[in-house]
């Protein structure tokens, strides 16, 4: 299976193919959902089957690099861009390769797994829509996944800025599916205007990314990424410093940190099975990803760390507090998302790179589970998103209800769910790091159970609020939707345990970390420092006693949603009067989007409109004076031409006729004129002849 | 008693211009045929009469040629006028002008 790796992106590009080429005309809609779902599946069949054999390493095997000390294996498929010979003699240039080693094994389970479950339900979730707009979602659907696990996969930064690029463009497609509709009637955004925010913020990111890479190519000489690291202890801490935080604003772009988070709850415009699988679960941490792909370079960078972590941090708390007032249903989950990623990028910056990958992990699951389970309330509804137009909906969609109260629970951190463990590894990694971050990263996981027990109890308990026609029409998903929520709910409270910690397994080893042992470095360079060796040195029961705390925080957080929604439901809006500007300021987001618009949007609409003005009047004129000018002289030339060239062979050919139209009138036809000219001619020769000779 | 020479020429220069006059003021090309004859042979009668003052019969002989070739001329001539008149229908030569410039 190992040798198959260059097939696991290319069926979904197949699927893509296919569906794109003949989805809309010629393939029966049962044939598009097949060929969708079914590309992935395999795909997701081969990665295991490759997964697997990683356990086993073969000696050999021709045509691929195995490394068996770093259980890393690299299948070249050809010379993408041949660059010559380097200076010392060898040769420089970007092979299009694939590597497998146990982090990308994991990011490809993730993808593969959960996007086919995604894929499955979305079978169900558009089955309204019209065939060409069904094949268009699923073609999109399958280029996603072969750009994600381009991305996934590339063994070289350029590989993986392909798929990098490629999971952005799907996004703005699908961001941009419903382009014809309207999202935000308040502030008047399209669903295309979303998705073209998202695109472009992504851009800004990307510029990160491809600085950070030039940097990295230009000091390194090569492209690929062992080789980068291979030779990051050369470069020395300042180089590492700053290629790190160039590839750290891509990732703050695509994994939606501050602040370039501002695209991705507008990213809520599409249709919501996209939500799920590129804005919860793949897309938004190939961010995490790379930087932990390149987490040797960053070990070398504390600075960077610091930076990446104080980021992480700030995200996971101030979105937390964002998603406390929203009532888009998707809205909550999306600012919930960007929490979540900060949480994972906080665990980079600590240096915990396994943990952030474990809570990628168990997020994909849970969070992909909200989704999909949102989605089957919006589908239930008719297309509601409002939460506070829903209510009630536990007995009508028992299965919904069932699986999204699993998933509220994971994402709030109640053992033995999977959320529990991966989000307490990070709070513990950071409590080492430094306090702060802990008390940082406890706030937002108190929010985050607030929030999710509040969109739980407004969603799923008390009264109904929906209208006649929406109970009319409220139905349980079939059984296409149902099928993944089930099989994500299983994991979101299983999934946790392949990583739970040495300190409450009784001794064995954590699983999950072993597993990336290869890949990862264990320990980031501060951790020899004076604080954070004494704190590990107290690990066990200190670790056993904050996560028993941060178990008590999220049960208080639970509670006080309970109390405010389920039990005095008419609370929450009194605690709203009482702190007005603080609500208000909540609920619109910090104003974020405004402040960008004005510091950043204004001033460069100006520039726009300086441009616009200079382009219409300085080099249009130019352009337009030099026309002018030719005209002109083109009048002359053509005065020259007419009157003076055109003159002379006129009066030639003029001349030519007067004097013919003298000397024809001789020419008369009559033969007795003739004669007589003749006669008189005589007449005078001999005339002349005798008047001479007499 | 034998003409003076003189009187012929005289006789001669009459028919002469009468030929020639007739030649350039009559418009039926038969007339100016009949013309171009009494000017050949004004031209004959002076061939003729030197002829016989000088006593050689080589001028005679001339004359005589002279009638032959006129005979032909008119043959030519009257040829062309027949042909002129079955394509034109007429026999005035002041119609005839397509040789006009």
């Amino acid at each position: 299976m190992l040798r198959l790796l260059w097939l696991i992106p290319l069926l979904p590009f197949m699927g893509f193919a296919l569906n794109g080429l003949l989805g809309a005309r010629v393939l029966p809609r049962r044939a598009v959902g097949l060929i969708a779902c079914g590309t992935v599946l395999l795909s997701f069949l081969v990665s295991l089957g490759a997964v697997l054999s990683l356990g086993s390493l073969p000696e050999t095997a021709e045509g691929l690099l195995i490394d068996h000390d770093a259980r890393r294996v690299t299948q070249t498929l050809y010379t993408w861009m041949p660059l010559g010979e380097g200076a010392d003699g060898r040769s420089i240039g970007v092979d299009w390769a694939y590597v497998l080693d146990p982090l990308s094994a994991v990011m490809l389970m993730v993808v593969t797994g959960v996007g086919f479950l995604i894929h499955v339900y979305s079978v169900g979730y558009m089955g309204h829509e019209p065939r060409p707009a069904y094949a268009r979602f699923f073609s999109y659907l399958n280029l996603f996944m072969g750009m994600m696990l381009t991305l996934v996969l590339g063994a070289s930064l350029p590989v993986v800025f392909v798929g990098w690029e490629g999971v952005g463009l799907c996004s703005y497609l699908l961001i941009g599916f419903y382009y014809d509709r309207m999202f935000d009637e308040k502030t008047g955004m399209s669903c295309a205007d979303a998705g073209r925010k998202a695109f472009i913020v992504n851009r800004i990111g990307d510029m990160g990314f491809l600085l950070g890479m030039l940097l990295l190519f230009s000091l390194t000489g090569t492209m690929d990424i062992q080789g980068v690291l291979d030779q990051a202890g050369t470069l020395g801490p300042m180089v590492c410093t700053v290629a790190g935080l160039l590839l750290f604003v891509g990732a703050c772009g695509k994994s939606a940190q501050i602040p370039l988070y501002v695209w991705l709850p507008d990213a809520m415009a599409g249709p919501t099975p996209v939500s799920a699988l590129i804005h919860a679960a793949t897309m938004v941490t190939a961010g995490v990803y790379v930087l932990c792909r390149m987490a040797p370079m960053y070990v070398l960078a504390p600075g960077a760390l610091l930076v990446v972590a104080v980021v992480g941090a700030a995200t996971a708390l101030l979105a937390a507090s964002m998603g406390l007032a929203q009532t888009d249903i998707k809205k909550v989950l999306a600012y919930s998302t960007v929490s979540q990623l900060g949480y994972m990028v906080l665990a980079v910056g600590v240096g915990a790179f396994s943990a952030a990958i474990f809570h990628l992990l168990t997020h994909a699951f849970f969070k992909a589970l909200l989704f999909l389970g949102a989605g089957s309330v919006i589908h239930a509804l008719s297309g509601e998103q409002d939460i506070t137009k829903m209510g009630g909906l536990r007995s009508r969609l028992p299965w919904t209800h069932l699986t999204f109260l699993v998933a509220t629970l994971a994402i709030a951190g109640i053992p033995p769910l999977a959320g529990f463990f991966s989000k307490d590894e990070i709070l513990w990694k950071a409590f080492v790091r430094h306090p702060a971050f802990w008390v940082v990263g406890v706030a937002g996981a108190f929010m985050t159970a607030f929030y999710m027990t509040r969109l739980y109890i407004l969603t799923f308990r008390g009264m109904e609020r929906f209208g006649e026609e929406a109970r009319h029409h409220l139905h349980e998903s079939p059984p296409s939707m149902t099928v993944p929520l089930v099989a994500l709910a299983v994991l979101s409270a299983v999934g946790g345990w392949v990583g739970i910690p040495a300190v409450i397994s009784l001794g064995l080893p954590n699983v999950f970390e072993h597993w990336l042992a290869p890949v990862l470095p264990a320990a980031a360079a501060h951790e020899t420092s004076g604080y954070a060796a004494t704190a590990a040195h107290a690990a066990g029961p200190l670790e056993i006693g904050l996560m028993a705390l941060s178990v008590g925080v999220a049960l208080a957080g639970i509670l006080l949603g309970w109390l405010l929604y389920e039990k005095r439901p008419e609370l929450p809006e009194r605690v709203a009067a009482g702190a007005r500007g603080l609500y208000l300021l909540v609920y619109n987001k910090y104003f974020v989007d405004e402040i960008y618009g004005k510091v950043v949007l204004a001033p460069y609409y100006g520039l726009c409109r300086a441009s616009a003005w200079l382009d219409r009047w300085v080099v249009d004129g130019a352009v337009n004076g030099a026309g002018y000018l030719t005209l002109g002289s083109s009048y002359t030339s053509r005065g020259f031409d007419e009157w003076i060239v055109d003159g002379l062979v006129n009066l030639t050919g003029n001349m030519v006729r007067g004097f013919s139209a003298a000397l024809r009138v001789v020419q008369s036809g009559l033969v007795r004129s003739y004669a007589t000219v003749m006669v008189l001619g005589i007449f005078i020769l001999v005339s002349v002849y005798l008047l001479t000779m007499g | 008693m034998p003409v003076p020479p003189t009187h012929v020429l005289i006789i001669s220069l009459l028919l002469f211009s009468v030929g020639m006059i007739g030649v350039l003021i009559r418009r039926n090309v038969i007339i100016i045929l009949m013309s171009i004859e009494l000017i050949m042979n004004a031209a004959n009668l002076n061939l003729i009469a030197f002829s016989r003052q000088l006593n050689n019969l080589v001028g005679q002989v001339f004359g005589v040629f002279t009638i032959a070739v006129a005979a032909g001329e008119v043959a030519v001539g009257l040829a062309v006028v027949l042909a002129l008149y079955r394509n034109r229908a007429t026999v005035y030569v002041d119609e005839v002008q397509i040789m006009k410039g």
